[in-house]
């Protein structure tokens, strides 16, 4: 693996045109009040690195909506004698023409945050693990991820709970750690070449792990306090039928979410086929765990029919069931966007707390 | 007494005669409120209101239909519960209706952007501490404290509020305020565009959506969330392609199934956590409404709303000899 890098911030822009010559570069920019990952035009674009993205990048390997494929029927020649009976078993059958969709662009995520990388790796055993989604692993290969570290948490930010860091090196290529005066670039896997080329990067500055450290560790101080959530997977299993909590905690849920569509982690799709006319395209897009189409079946009957359903089903997948298919990881990453942005200001961290201190006294009446 | 303390006892007396009492407790982050579902008289003890209790709680009340609870509403959260009523969406004598004056709610994004800190902390979650205290707000960002007046942060829907005191209640604590004017300024202004310009407003607006229907959601009058146009699979109508077309077509959907309903809380817009002006669609509504009906959403129980009745001839519409 290549030596440690500094880029300069005043360099950052030329180093993102030239990697823009050869791949799509997606970097977090300002539009509208929001940060949102956008492809880079060094043109139109500053990118913002100092805020963190309204948006996970998660759309980068896992679009909002995606063609799996587009169809065409082909028609029929037209055959008068086909219209008779004896002989249509002559008649040739109708024809549908699949296209499959280009092989994605190389691609590099610029300035994402740790949280967000950690969604990518999230997804990783979603779709690359049992079940081998090509859509996915694609563009997953594709992609070198240049995640920052964060100087400033917010106070809705409680990665360092869930087993990340502001500043993990575990699921990105590339850390880039905030000088002040530039950017000191990590490299972490050999995904991490790709981008690291450029003339405009220089060695790394002396001492620049250890001050690289003393930033990382003044930013996981400022999260605080770190509550043990040891054994919530069981907790939550324990906890399934209480619907006094489940009802209390997702009272004030508007089951909108803006929740599951933010989030770095949250993976689920559905599929239509939009046609018109014999052609159209089969699509995979976003679909949301708090919404009650979720899991309507197709006799009309909603398990999940009540939004406190719904919302313990979101907790209990992030902090119990993923856990248990993938070797204890918590699926959340802390990023905190669901309670920044919740329009009723639910608020996870609450309801995994609550949790813990309601299943200790739960089993305790258990044993007791 | 202050408002908080006499809305307490409002509430602690009609807790006992209801499911629960909705109202506002402390949020996840200073800047805001949360929704508090009060049952016991400690729950009361949590209750907050002034300008941070920004949310709309008539949004639940559909929920409870059935059932009697009781809800605090400002102004603009009455005319929802009125517009309900008017609906037959709730039943009277399922709601204890508590109403106080608002003196407005703040917009988070306006503080943000008035802190005079450098650009990198426009970011609500950077705020530390907010203390409110007569006429002024004063907030604790990166270390550093600034006072602000509420009424230069105040949401943009309050400075042209014309209902200030909730329209109808059963408990009504604290003197009624004067109204304000709404002369629809922003609509005229986004009529001075010219089409094309309009058309690529929006283009780049809707982009961004990501289609979380939190819009529809937060809305107390949209009645079919669960069985949305924009989702169904059978029937189909609109695509799930990521396209700025199909995501305006929703908007268009929902602001004309709001026509003459919509009463302007604001909470759609509010909601949409990509800032996109979605109010904007239904203030164009609301306007013509009043226009051609001469009718506001919200203000009457007993009023039929104009689209959800018949008139042979409309005297604002002039329907013969068209030009
Ligand atoms: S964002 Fe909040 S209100 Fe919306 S579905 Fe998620 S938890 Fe519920
Ligand atoms: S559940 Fe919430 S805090 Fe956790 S990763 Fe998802 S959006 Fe972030
Ligand atoms: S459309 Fe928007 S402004 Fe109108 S009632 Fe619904 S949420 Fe309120
Ligand atoms: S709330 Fe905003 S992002 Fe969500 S569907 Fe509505 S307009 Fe789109």
């Amino acid at each position: 693996m290549s030596a440690a890098k500094f880029i300069a911030h005043t360099d950052v822009p030329a180093w993102l045109a030239e990697l823009a010559a050869s791949m799509r570069v997606i970097a977090p920019v300002t539009e509208g009040g929001n940060v949102l990952y956008r492809e880079f035009d060094s043109a139109t674009n500053g990118v913002e690195l100092n805020r963190k993205p309204t948006e996970s990048a998660k759309h980068v390997l896992f679009p909002r909506s995606e063609a799996l494929f587009t169809f065409r029927k082909e028609p029929v020649p037209f055959a008068p004698d086909s219209l008779d009976p004896a002989t249509e078993e002559d008649s040739p059958a109708p024809r549908m023409t699949l296209t499959q969709p280009e092989a994605p662009k190389p691609t590099v995520v610029f300035g994402m945050l740790c949280c967000d990388a950690g969604g990518v790796t999230t997804f990783d055993p979603v779709y690359g693990g049992r079940y081998q989604d090509p859509y996915y692993l694609q563009k997953r290969e594709a992609t070198v991820l240049i995640a920052k570290a964060c100087n400033e948490p917010l106070k809705t930010c409680f990665c360092t709970w869930v087993g990340s860091d502001p500043a993990n090196k575990r699921d990105a290529d590339i850390l880039a750690t905030d000088f002040g005066n530039g950017l000191y670039l990590e490299a972490l896997t050999e995904r991490a070449e790709r981008v690291l080329g450029s003339k405009l990067l220089q060695d790394a500055p002396a001492n620049a792990e250890a001050k690289a450290e003393a930033l990382h560790a003044a930013a996981r101080e400022a999260i605080g306090e770190v509550p043990s959530l040891e054994g919530i997977d069981n907790t939550l299993t324990t906890l399934f039928d209480e619907r006094d909590f489940w009802w209390s905690h997702s009272a004030p849920c508007l089951a909108c979410g803006i929740c599951t569509n933010l989030c770095p982690t949250c993976h689920c799709f559905t599929i239509t086929d939009e046609k018109a006319s014999g052609a159209g395209v089969r699509l995979r897009s976003w679909d949301t765990c708090m919404a009650a189409l979720y899991t309507l079946e197709a006799s009309g009957h909603n398990p999940r029919g009540q939004k406190a359903a719904r919302l313990r089903n979101r907790v209990g997948h992030k902090f119990s069931y993923f856990l248990k298919n993938n070797n204890g990881r918590i699926s959340c990453q802390g990023c905190g966007r669901c309670i920044k942005s919740c329009p009723s200001s639910v608020d996870i961290r609450r309801i995994v707390l609550d949790a813990m201190k309601k299943g200790c006294a739960v089993k305790e009446a258990a044993n007791g | 007494m202050s408002i908080q303390a006499q809305l307490r006892d409002a509430i602690l007396k009609v807790l006992p005669d209801v499911e629960c009492v909705i109202g506002w407790g402390p949020g996840p982050d200073p800047l805001r409120n949360a929704p508090l579902f009060m049952k016991t008289p400690d729950d009361v003890e949590r209750f907050e209101a002034g300008p941070l209790s920004v949310s709309n709680l008539a949004v639940f009340l559909q929920e409870y239909k059935g059932n009697k609870v009781g809800i605090v509403v400002k102004g603009c959260d009455s005319r929802s519960v009125v517009q309900m009523l008017a609906e037959k969406l709730i039943n009277r004598e399922d709601v204890v209706i508590i109403g106080y004056p608002c003196e407005g709610v703040l917009d988070a994004a306006k503080i943000v952007t008035k802190l005079g800190l450098p650009q990198e902390a426009l970011e609500a979650g950077m705020v530390a501490k907010l203390e409110l205290e007569g006429e002024s707000v004063t907030v604790t960002a990166r270390g550093k404290t600034t006072e602000l007046a509420i009424k230069d942060v105040t949401a943009t829907k309050c400075s042209i509020c014309r209902y200030p005191n909730a329209v109808l209640s059963d408990e009504f604590v604290g003197e009624k305020r004067e109204g304000l004017e709404d002369s629809y300024g922003d609509v005229d202004k986004f009529l001075a565009m010219s089409e094309e310009e309009r058309f690529r407003f929006w283009e780049k607006e809707m982009e961004r959506c990501i289609r979380c229907y939190a819009c529809r959601n937060a809305c107390p009058l949209c009645v079919c969330k669960d069985h949305c146009v924009a989702t169904s699979r059978d029937p189909h109508w609109l695509t799930q392609a990521d396209s700025p077309r199909d995501k305006l077509f929703f908007q268009l959907i929902h602001a004309t199934h709001l026509a003459g309903r919509c009463t302007g809380c604001g909470e759609c817009a509010r909601a949409c956590p990509v800032n996109i002006p979605v109010g904007l669609f239904k203030r164009f509504m609301n306007r013509a409404t009043e226009k051609l009906f001469s009718f506001q959403g919200g203000v009457d129980p007993e009023a039929t709303p104009p689209l959800q009745t018949f008139k042979l001839e409309e005297p604002t519409i002039q329907e013969r000899n068209w030009k």
